[in-house]
């Protein structure tokens, strides 16, 4: 049986990581047991293909007024590890507010809510595999991992890709965020090229005049298994 | 394209779900209910229950689920198969689905029949996989993947009856121990 295509060494963060405190009691111990590839391959479940309306993809239009804060364009393709663009699937966001604030109940940090903001949305990709989302600049927020705690500021993005292998969540960032360096969460992952995928770009082309400023933000997805036939015996 | 063309291959890494996920799930509808009506097959309850290495309930994890329908085929219209539920204060959550059937590769190669498990929490870098089997099914002993798992931990894969036989729907419980003595298998896909 042939072994699916490991991810590349370090492109992704290890099970412990004990910086990340609550990662402690959480991360399994006992190395996991890789699955050969011909039971990897199975598709990704068809879910969320509702039609997609104007509020989905523009957080702004929620509610009835304009949330505070720094309207943005966030676009991007999603592709899979040979470039093939990945059309069609779900790609779901979520964020705080521009005061750096949730709209949970959990989340205790003493800064504004936004009434005009709830801070999620989605989309799926169209046949070049691209997104796109409008929505404002979330806010950095304190934490109490260690002490003086902040996260950059970040979106969550939720991905499905084509195959059960390939789902996917992780955050997006903005470029030059001093944050950076005293970030456990980014400072995981141990491959710099591969912290450097979670990082958007500003994009000129993406901005759009008297309006909002453009970040691009391109993903890539874990594929099914590239081998065509196997040998079976 | 961000990145040189040597970097294209490699993939975007995962990042926690962090605690506040439900703001995505509020908007975007958890599924606990997979079999509605005219759904076929055994309706059962799978309930899941996370617990952590000190032994102390995870109320704050996103559980998703993908099996096949009673057939054994994936992806059907009539079934999707995929179901999406944070687990509560009790470290819980509960899916309404059908015993899945056994599953057939086009090599004729036979798995049991299972529910893939996708587990997300606050705490961890990247999602963990694994298996729910159902006790007493005739097809645990030549399933491949459990073939791949040592004997004294196959027992971490498979759910427990709960309750009398004798009510319906039946539930089943799969608790998943993240961490410690009798840690749950995961797999790398």
């Amino acid at each position: 049986m042939s072994i699916s295509r490991p991810a590349e060494a370090g492109s992704q963060p290890p099970l412990s990581y004990p910086a990340y405190r609550s990662n402690i009691t959480r991360a399994p111990s006992r190395p996991l047991i890789r699955v050969p590839a011909n039971f990897t391959d199975l598709a990704a479940p068809v879910y969320g293909y509702l039609p997609i309306g104007a509020g989905d993809t523009d957080l702004t239009r929620q509610h009835d007024g304009d949330p505070l804060g720094e309207r943005i364009v966030v676009s991007g393709r999603v592709a899979d590890e040979d470039g093939r663009p990945v059309t069609n699937t779900l790609v779901e966001v979520w964020q705080c507010n521009a005061a750096g604030r949730y709209r949970h109940a959990l989340d205790d940090h003493p800064a504004p809510l936004d009434p005009n903001f709830s801070g999620a949305g989605r989309t799926v990709t169209d046949a070049e595999g691209r997104y796109r989302f409008v929505t404002i600049k979330p806010g950095a927020y304190p934490w109490r991992n260690h002490p003086n705690a902040w996260r950059p500021a970040h979106i969550h993005f939720s991905l499905f890709g084509s195959s059960l292998r390939s789902r996917l969540v992780t955050q997006m960032y903005f470029p030059n965020d001093p944050l950076f360096a005293y970030d456990p969460i980014l400072q995981s992952i141990p491959d710099p090229r591969a912290r450097e995928r979670l990082v958007s770009a500003f994009d000129l082309d993406l901005t759009q005049p008297e309006w909002a400023l453009g970040y691009r933000f391109d993903i890539v997805l874990r594929g099914r298994h590239s081998t065509p036939f196997e040998q079976r015996t | 394209m961000t990145g040189t063309a040597a970097d294209r291959s490699i993939a975007t890494p995962s990042q926690t779900v962090g605690p506040f996920f439900e703001v995505w799930l509020r908007s975007h509808h958890a599924l606990g209910v997979l079999a509605g009506p005219e759904t076929r097959g055994e309706r059962l309850r799978l309930r899941v229950v996370v617990v952590d290495g000190d032994g102390a309930v995870v109320p704050d994890c996103l559980i998703e689920i993908y099996q096949a329908d009673h057939d054994g085929e994936y992806g059907r219209e009539s079934f999707s198969g995929f179901g999406r539920l944070p687990t509560g204060a009790d470290g819980a959550c509960e899916f309404e689905t059908i015993r899945p059937g056994a599953v057939r590769s086009a090599a004729g190669i036979v798995q049991a029949p299972h529910v893939n498990v996708c587990l997300f929490a606050r705490g961890l870098l990247r999602h963990l996989y694994t298996r729910v089997y159902f006790p007493d099914d005739p097809h645990l002993d030549a399933d491949p993947i459990l073939a791949l798992v040592p004997p004294d931990r196959k027992h971490t894969l498979i759910a427990a009856p709960v309750g009398e036989g004798a009510s319906v729907p039946r539930t089943f419980e799969r608790v998943i121990r993240l961490q410690g003595d009798d840690e749950t298998v995961f797999f790398d896909l």
